[in-house]
C-alpha cells in the first residue's frame, strides 16, 4: 500500500529535535496517563509506521486538537502525522458506526430538523441517552446541541443571490457551516446582522457540509466528497471577488487549510480559490476595523466582564485572537482570557463513550475559571467547544458575534 | 499608538514585547513557535567563561568587550545591561531572581559540575557552591535522565574556588504523581503545585536528610506556585532543598515562559503563536508591513516598528545551506559570517566553532546594518541570538544578550515615539 502521507507533512518529521516542546503543552497527555504525548506517537513512532500497520494504539487518544503542531519551533506537522496515522489505522480496524455517524452532522441534522420538539426531548432523556450509549457508543453526558425547527438556509432563501452581482454595497458571502444551518440558527443570523451593520451584503448560497468531521474520523474519501462539493458551490463567489466569512473555527480551518494538507488536496482549482478568499468572522471584523471600516461609532456601552476561551482551532488560523480585539472595542466590556489550552471536546472526541471522561479531564481548567469569573455567560468561537463548556458548568456560552450584536443594540 | 511587531518568542522577544507594553505600545508577538525558553534552564548567564571561568562579570565585561568591538556586549555591556537586569528583576519578582553582576553564582548541573552564572531564581541559588556545601543529591524514581549517584560523584571533584570541597551523598525517592509509569518532569511540577503532594514527597525527603545537608532535587518543585512550592517543600522536609536543572522539558525556563508571557497578556500584548515571519514591505527606509504566513495566505500586518528576535541556528533564525552559505531566511538580512571565512566549523563536537557567531550586525540602537555599516531600515531592531559575534553556549552569555537587547530595542522604540 503506498504512503498517503502528503510528503511535506511527513518530510517535516525530520526537522524534529526532541526538544519536548510539543510534549508539555498537549492537553491530552496531561490528562491522562494512557496517552504518551505529541513527540512520541508523532515524529517517533512513524519512522515505524511506513508501510503497514502502526506498531502503537495509544495514537487514538490524540484529540487531534492542533496545539503540538503551533508550538514546535521546527515546523514538525505533528497533529498532521498524527491525524494520518489515526485515519489509516481506523480504515485497518474498520470504523465504528458510532464515528460514522457523528462524522456526519448532516444526516443528524436533516433527520431532527423537521421534527425537532420531540428530537430535542429524546436527546436530553436518561433512558434514551443511555440507550444511546449502549447500542452506539455516543457517552450519555455529552453535550449534544438543540435541534432548531427550521434550518439556517430555510430561512434566508432570499440571500441566495448568484456571484458577482453589481450591487451598491460590497457582498460577502457567510459560509454558516452545519452547526449554524441545523442547530445554532441565532448564532448565524446575528453573524449576518453584525456584518450587515458593517455596511455589508451578506450572500448566503447554498452549501453542505465541509467534511471536517468524516476527516477526524478517519473517513477520508467521503471527507474529499464532501470538500471538493462544498468548494465548487462557493468557489464562483471567490472567483467573482467576494470574500467567504465563517462562523466556524474548525469548519472555516477546513477550508483554509486542512482539507489541502490532510486530506492532500493541495491540487483541487475550487478549494484554493476558496481558501484564498477565507476569513473567520472576527479575523474579518478586526480587519475592517484594521482599515477604519468597523462601525465601533454604533457600539454602546456592555457593562460586564466575560471570560473568553480561545477554542485550538482557532489558534490553527494563526490570525491570534481577533474576538478579544473586538470585544475591548465594546465600551464597558471586559473580556478575560481563560488561562488554559483546551476545553476537551476537539469536535467529536468528547462525544464518544470511552474518550468522555479525558475529554472531561482536559476541560476542566477551562470550565473551573469560568465557573469561578460568577459570569452569567461564557465567550467562544467554536460552536462544539461551547456546547461542551455550557454543559460542563451550567453557564451559557456564545459566539463572540453576540457580544457585538448586543452591543449594537440589535437584540 | 505605535504598532510593534516583534518577531520571535524566545527570551529576546518576550523582554522586548513586555517592555514596550509596559511603555504603551501596541505590540503582538508571531513566533513560528514557542522559544528557547522551555528548553533553558531559567539561569540568566551573563558572561561565564572568557574562555576561564569568569567571577566577576560586570567587572570582566570591561576588558573583554574592548577586546571584542563586534560581539553584541560592545553595544550593551554597562548602563543597558545593568537597566535591563534592574527590570528583569522587577518583572521576574514571583520566582524571586537573586544575584548580579558583582559576582557569578556556581550552581550544580545535573551532571555535577559548578556552572558559572549572574541570577538564578531563589531555589536555584539555594545550591549555591561557593564556599562548599554538604549536600544530597536525591532523584525522583520515576523520573528518568537525572541520576543522583553520578551528580554526587562529579560534585565530589568539582573545581571551586579556594579549594573549597562538596560533600555529597546521593539517594532516591519513590513519590510519583502516575504511579507505575514514567514520568516527564512537567507532570511532576503540575502535581508539586498542590499542597497535598508536596506533603508526600517532604514525608520521604524528612527521612533521607541529615541535619547540615542541602537537598539537590531535579527542578520539578512546581509550574505555576514555584516559589511558594519550593519554600514550602523546605519548610515540610525540614532541610534547605536546592533545584538542579534537568534536561529538557526545563521547568525553571517554562516558569519564566509562564511569567513572561502572562505578564505580557495583563499589560495588553498579544502573542500569535504557530504563523512565521516570511518578509516586510517597505519604502524610503522604512519598513510598513511584516509579512505573516498564516492558514489561509501571506498577509501584511503594517507595523511602525519591528523587532528581529528568531534566534541562532538553533531556533532558525540563521541558515547554513550545502554550499555554506549562511543566510538570515525571515527578511533576508546581510548576515556577518564566520569570522575569518570559511565555513567556519570545528572538526570534532566540542571544538570552536566560529560559525555559531554568524547572525545580523547592528549600530548602537540595535538596527541591523548593511557591509558599510549602515541601517538597513531605519524602523527595525535586532535581539536575542539573531544578533552576530557571540557563542553563547561557550561564553554562557545567551541571556545576559537576550534581557539586555532586548530591553534596549523597546527603550529606543519608545524613545523614537
Ligand atoms: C536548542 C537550544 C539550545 C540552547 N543552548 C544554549 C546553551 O547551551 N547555552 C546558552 O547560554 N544558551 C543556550 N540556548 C539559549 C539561547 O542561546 C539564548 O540563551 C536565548 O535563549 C536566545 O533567545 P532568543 O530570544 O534570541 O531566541 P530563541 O529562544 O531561539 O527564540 C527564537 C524564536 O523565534 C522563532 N522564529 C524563528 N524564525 C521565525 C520566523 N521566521 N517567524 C516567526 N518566528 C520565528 C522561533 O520559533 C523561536 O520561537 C539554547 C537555545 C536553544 C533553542
Ligand atoms: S516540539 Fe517539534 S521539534 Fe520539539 S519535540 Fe515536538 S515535534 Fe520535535
Ligand atoms: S493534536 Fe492535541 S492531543 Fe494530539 S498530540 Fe497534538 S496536542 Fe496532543
Ligand atoms: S474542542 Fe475546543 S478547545 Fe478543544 S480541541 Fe477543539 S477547539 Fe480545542
Amino acid at each position: 500500500m503506498a504512503h498517503p502521507l502528503h510528503d511535506a507533512v511527513r518530510g517535516s518529521l525530520d526537522n524534529c529535535v526532541k526538544c519536548t516542546i510539543c510534549e508539555t503543552y498537549c492537553p491530552v497527555s496531561a490528562a491522562t496517563p494512557l496517552f504518551p504525548g505529541p513527540k512520541y506517537v508523532g515524529p517517533q513512532a512513524e519512522r515505524f509506521r511506513g508501510e503497514g500497520p502502526s506498531p502503537d494504539d495509544s495514537l487514538t487518544w490524540c484529540s487531534s486538537c492542533g496545539i503540538c503542531t503551533h508550538v514546535c519551533p521546527q515546523g514538525v506537522k505533528i497533529a498532521e502525522i498524527n491525524s494520518i496515522a489515526k485515519a489509516e489505522m481506523a480504515a485497518e480496524r474498520g470504523i465504528p458506526l458510532r464515528d460514522r455517524l457523528i462524522a456526519r452532522p448532516t444526516l443528524a441534522g436533516r433527520l431532527g430538523a423537521p421534527v425537532a420538539p420531540l428530537a430535542n426531548r429524546l436527546a436530553r432523556n436518561r433512558l434514551v441517552r443511555a440507550a444511546v450509549e449502549r447500542a452506539v457508543g455516543v457517552h450519555r453526558r455529552a453535550a449534544l446541541p438543540t435541534w432548531a425547527g427550521r434550518t439556517f438556509q430555510s430561512r434566508t432563501r432570499l440571500r441566495r443571490q448568484p456571484p458577482g452581482r453589481p450591487g451598491e454595497r460590497p457582498a460577502v458571502v457567510y459560509f454558516h457551516g452545519c452547526a449554524a444551518n441545523y442547530y445554532e440558527t441565532h448564532t448565524a443570523e446575528m453573524a449576518v446582522r453584525v456584518l450587515e451593520m458593517q455596511g455589508l451584503d451578506v450572500i448566503v448560497p447554498r452549501q453542505g457540509c465541509c467534511g471536517l468531521p468524516l476527516q477526524s474520523n478517519g473517513l477520508y474519501p467521503a471527507a474529499r466528497h464532501y470538500v471538493r462539493r462544498l468548494a465548487g458551490s462557493l468557489a464562483p463567489y471567490a472567483r467573482a471577488g467576494h470574500d467567504i466569512v465563517s462562523t466556524s473555527t474548525s469548519c472555516g480551518l477546513m477550508l483554509k487549510r486542512e482539507a489541502r494538507e490532510i486530506l492532500d488536496m493541495e491540487d483541487d482549482d475550487d478549494l484554493r480559490a476558496v481558501s484564498g478568499r477565507m476569513y473567520d468572522i472576527c479575523e474579518y471584523l478586526a480587519l475592517m476595523h484594521e482599515r477604519g471600516e468597523l462601525r465601533t461609532d454604533l457600539l454602546t456601552p456592555l457593562d460586564m466582564e466575560v471570560p473568553y476561551h480561545a477554542p485550538c482551532q482557532l489558534r490553527g488560523h494563526g490570525v491570534g485572537t481577533p474576538a478579544m480585539d473586538l470585544m475591548r472595542l465594546i465600551p464597558g466590556l471586559r473580556p478575560r482570557q481563560v488561562d488554559a489550552v483546551c476545553c476537551g471536546v476537539a469536535g467529536t472526541y468528547g462525544l464518544k463513550r470511552e474518550k468522555y471522561d479525558v475529554a472531561m479531564a482536559v476541560g476542566e481548567p477551562v470550565f473551573g475559571q469560568v465557573r469561578e469569573s460568577g459570569a452569567e455567560l461564557s465567550v467562544c468561537d467554536s460552536e462544539t467547544c461551547r456546547w461542551h463548556i455550557a454543559e460542563a458548568t451550567g453557564v451559557p456560552s456564545v459566539h463572540p458575534v453576540a457580544m457585538l450584536h448586543r452591543s449594537y443594540g440589535l437584540g | 499608538m505605535t504598532r510593534v511587531a516583534v518577531i520571535g518568542a524566545g527570551l529576546a522577544g518576550l523582554v522586548c514585547a513586555l517592555r514596550l507594553a509596559q511603555g504603551g505600545a501596541d505590540v503582538t508577538v508571531f513566533s513560528r513557535g514557542t522559544g528557547g525558553l522551555h528548553l533553558t534552564p531559567g539561569m540568566i548567564d551573563v558572561l561565564g567563561y572568557a574562555p576561564e571561568r569568569v567571577e566577576a562579570p560586570g567587572e570582566t565585561l570591561a576588558g573583554w568587550v574592548a577586546a571584542r568591538p563586534e560581539h553584541p556586549y560592545a553595544q550593551l555591556a554597562g548602563a543597558p545591561l545593568e537597566e535591563a537586569l534592574d527590570w528583569f528583576r522587577g518583572v521576574a519578582a514571583p520566582l524571586r531572581y537573586g544575584g548580579d553582576l558583582a559576582a557569578n553564582m556556581l550552581l550544580p548541573t545535573a551532571a555535577g559540575v559548578a556552572r558559572p552564572t549572574a541570577m538564578a531564581p531563589a531555589g536555584m541559588a539555594a545550591g549555591d557552591l561557593r564556599g562548599g556545601r554538604r549536600v544530597v543529591a536525591v532523584g525522583l524514581r520515576a523520573l528518568k535522565d537525572f541520576f543522583p549517584a553520578y551528580l554526587a560523584d562529579n560534585l565530589r571533584r568539582a573545581a571551586l574556588p579556594g579549594g573549597a570541597a562538596v560533600e555529597a551523598r546521593h539517594a532516591v525517592a519513590t513519590w510519583s504523581p502516575r504511579p507505575g509509569a514514567d514520568v516527564q518532569g512537567h507532570y511532576f511540577a503540575r502535581a508539586l503545585d498542590e499542597p497535598g503532594a508536596r506533603a508526600g514527597l517532604a514525608a520521604e525527603l524528612r527521612a533521607i536528610v541529615e541535619p547540615g545537608e542541602t537537598v539537590l532535587m531535579p527542578a520539578v518543585l512546581g509550574m505555576r506556585a514555584s516559589a511558594e512550592a519550593w519554600e514550602d517543600l523546605c519548610e515540610r522536609a525540614g532541610a534547605p532543598i536546592a533545584e538542579v536543572p534537568t534536561l529538557p522539558p526545563c521547568i525553571p525556563g517554562m516558569r519564566l515562559n509562564l511569567l513572561l508571557t502572562r505578564a505580557l497578556g495583563e499589560a495588553g500584548g498579544r502573542m500569535v503563536v504557530g504563523p512565521e515571519a516570511v518578509g516586510v514591505d517597505g519604502s524610503g527606509g522604512r519598513i510598513d508591513a511584516v509579512r505573516i504566513r498564516d492558514a489561509a495566505r501571506v498577509r501584511a500586518v503594517p507595523a511602525d516598528h519591528v523587532v528581529l528576535a528568531t534566534g541562532g541556528f538553533e531556533s532558525g533564525g540563521v541558515e547554513l545551506d550545502s554550499y555554506g552559505a549562511v543566510r538570515e531566511p525571515a527578511l533576508g538580512l546581510p548576515v556577518a559570517g564566520p569570522p575569518g571565512g570559511g565555513r567556519g566549523l570545528g572538526p570534532r563536537h566540542l571544538d570552536e566553532h566560529p560559525l555559531m557567531a554568524a547572525g545580523v550586525r547592528v549600530d548602537d540602537r540595535l538596527r541591523p546594518v548593511d557591509a558599510s555599516g549602515a541601517p538597513v531600515w531605519g524602523n527595525l531592531r535586532a535581539a536575542g541570538s539573531i544578533i552576530a559575534g557571540a557563542v553563547p553556549w561557550r561564553e554562557k552569555s545567551g541571556e545576559g544578550i537576550a534581557i539586555a537587547a532586548g530591553h534596549r530595542a523597546a527603550c529606543t522604540i519608545l524613545e523614537d515615539t
